[in-house]
């Protein structure tokens, strides 16, 4: 992918590190966002999906459906346990339709599928982020032989068939607890590409002038880190984790999808999307629903990702 | 150059040494014990001891992964007397459910997953940089936005998604394609065209998405450069504008990530080819995976690390050819 330009708006000098520049930038890219139309249905809806998911045990109370409850009264047992009704058995009772043969209420799952899929993505955002800025910074700081350990550690981590190596881990492991092994395994092999972009920008940042002139003042390697360098990081560091975060939602639905992701009976999209296969000739609500809800979370937080990007390169262009 | 060369594949060679050691370590010390899995249910001590010492596996660790390797480059002997094997090179072990002979099983089926991945390619080449040229040329009118927002759109169906909606629609709705099976192109050219038009879309589609933004935002770039302007103030045509002076320097970059995702097909497209049920070195991935057959996963994950890491440097000698800026005397 295109790496990200260094960042051009530390020309006012150290003076402009953490003191006024932020909150008003903050503002103008918040202001931007407001003013597009893509950035603010792509808010609502993830507001709709995040609401849906903190309220998962209030929307099973009102409907009276538990994600795992079964419901024999909603399928036809002489069509193969196809749902009642049309359209995936969706009625006044089961707001979504129910799945085929066991009756379970599609819009509970889908709710707490939100709940374990935003977690995991949320968590391996925070894991990878982590990793990448530490390990991108230590290499582009101190450069020398860390540096060429760090490189070469991620030369061989993106060499990798993730996607491959990713199933084969987590199928060969004991079961253990499946969420956290997802957010480390994807944390594991995600880290490098934001690491790559951290690194070049660290490289670039440490020779500039207002760093020198920090340096020459005394200031302590701490300083130099949180208090020059990392605050110019952060325009891109934002961008680039909300273009990941989709990507992360994605992977964990694909590996539930093909059966390593969290166990049965804990609902997750993917999981559900997986379960669906056998039945999309006669039930296509069945793989509709939850397909069309990852769709739209991954699009959604795509074009804010986008529509923030182009908020923050219009700021360092002017 | 050569030594440039030389540093390259010497970097090449250790980081698949690596990759071995590391899938080796993961798969046979983390992973239950392999003699178990082949004995099946009714089990003697003696039976599995048996077993254990067939595939090495009684021999200390450091001296099973020697056998590996030098195993990859000049074969090696299971057993003893009568019971001899031996397994040519390069051998990747024989498989613990169907005693078949690894890399035969890989050569099977990589000629799927090499159709799969060529077939895709060009669909997505074609159909990406098409719409990314069209819509840089046209920047900010109708067609821009609407070949983006699409661009976005197709970007973010997940392929399985995709998969299951277009069989829904043209298999079972619409009735133009048939249900999925890999036909052989010498059997039947148009059965063959049909059976793997799907798995084409649905892998092409999140590159073709890409391709298009990428170029769009290359040639924005690259037309707005100085040598355009003298061209264009040369009075040269629009077209041929485009076609001399644009399309080279706002393609280079693509052909390095063009390089890169396609060395990552050939390990095999994982997830379409099981949606699709085709039966390619993905699929055998995700079964022997499913399995837990471990010498076809360690052969899977090698030779896509392999793919990788060799496409890398492909795609930095042919960068090199291609921009002579970059060139390493």
């Amino acid at each position: 992918m295109t790496t990200a330009a260094p960042s051009r708006d530390a020309t006012a000098g150290p003076e402009a590190g953490a003191g006024t520049a932020p909150a008003t930038e903050g503002r103008r890219i918040a202001r931007a966002l407001l003013r597009d139309r893509g950035a603010v249905a792509g808010m609502a809806f993830l507001a709709l999906v995040v609401l849906m998911a903190i309220c998962a045990p209030l929307i099973s109370a009102v409907t009276g459906h538990g994600p795992n409850e079964f419901d024999p009264t909603a399928i036809d047992t002489n069509l193969g346990g196809l749902p009642r009704g049309s359209f995936g058995g969706i009625s006044a009772e089961h707001l979504l339709g129910v799945e085929p043969q066991n009756g379970r209420d599609v819009l509970a799952r889908i709710a707490y599928g939100a709940r374990v899929s935003f977690l995991i993505a949320a968590s391996a955002t925070v894991l990878t982020t982590l990793l990448g800025v530490v390990f991108g910074m230590l290499a582009g700081f101190y450069g020398g032989w860390i540096d060429q350990v760090i490189s070469r550690v991620m030369d061989f981590l993106m060499a990798f068939p993730a996607l491959i190596f990713m199933i084969a881990i987590l199928s060969s492991l004991p079961a253990g607890n499946r969420s956290v092994l997802l957010v480390v395994v994807i944390s594991g092999f995600g880290w490098p590409y934001l690491a790559r972009v951290v690194r070049g920008q660290t490289l670039t940042l440490v020779n500039r002038e207002f760093v020198e002139a920090a340096r020459a003042s005394g200031a302590s390697t701490r300083a130099l880190v949180f208090k020059e360098i990392l605050p110019n990081l952060r325009s891109s560091l934002i961008v680039m984790t909300t273009l990941a975060v989709p990507g992360y939602i994605g992977t964990e639905a694909g590996l539930s999808f093909l059966g390593v992701g969290v166990t049965p009976p804990t609902p997750s999209w993917g999981q559900m999307i997986s379960s669906s296969v056998g039945w999309y000739a006669v039930d296509p609500m069945y793989f509709a629903v939850p397909g069309l809800f990852l769709f739209l979370t991954v699009l959604s937080l795509t074009v804010l990702g986008d529509r923030i990007r182009a908020a923050t390169d219009a700021g360092e262009a002017s | 150059m050569a030594r440039y060369l030389a540093g390259r594949i010497a970097g090449l060679v250790v980081i698949l040494f690596l990759i071995c050691l590391f899938t080796y370590l993961i798969f046979f010390k983390l992973s239950p014990d392999p003699a178990l899995m082949i004995c099946g249910k009714t089990c003697t001590p003696d039976r599995v001891a048996q077993i254990r010492s067939v595939l090495g596996l009684d021999q200390p660790l450091t001296e099973q992964f020697w056998n590996f390797l030098s195993g990859l480059f000049a074969g090696r002997d299971y057993g003893s007397g009568a019971n001899l094997v031996h397994c040519s090179a390069p051998c990747f072990g024989y498989s613990f459910q169907t005693s078949q002979s690894v890399w035969e099983m890989i050569l099977d089926r990589l000629p799927v997953s090499v159709t799969v991945a060529v077939g895709a390619a060009v669909l997505w080449l074609i159909v990406g940089i098409a719409a990314g040229l069209l819509s840089a040329v046209k920047e900010g009118t109708w067609w821009d936005r609407t070949a983006m927002g699409l661009a976005l759109g197709g970007s973010s169906i997940p392929n399985y998604v995709l998969a299951l909606a277009l069989q829904y629609v043209l298999v079972v709705r619409l009735q133009v394609l048939p249900f999925p099976a890999a036909v052989p192109f010498s059997d039947d050219p148009v059965a063959w065209f049909q059976s793997y038009l799907m798995p084409w879309i649905v892998l092409a589609t999140g590159y073709a998405c890409l391709y298009a933004r990428l170029t769009r935002a290359n040639v924005i770039d690259t037309l707005a450069e100085n040598f355009m302007r003298t061209a264009r103030s040369k009075g040269l045509r629009p077209a041929l504008l485009l076609r001399r002076h644009a399309l080279r320097p706002a393609l280079t970059p693509i052909t390095t990530i063009f390089g890169m995702d396609f060395a990552a097909l050939l390990g095999g497209a994982l997830i379409t080819e099981t949606v699709f049920g085709l039966n390619g070195v993905g699929k055998m991935a995700a079964d022997s995976i499913a399995k837990n057959d471990q010498p076809v996963i360690m052969a899977v994950t090698l030779l896509a690390a392999f793919f990788v890491v060799v496409g890398n440097v492909v795609v930095d000698l042919v960068y090199t050819g291609l921009d002579p800026r970059v060139r390493v005397r």
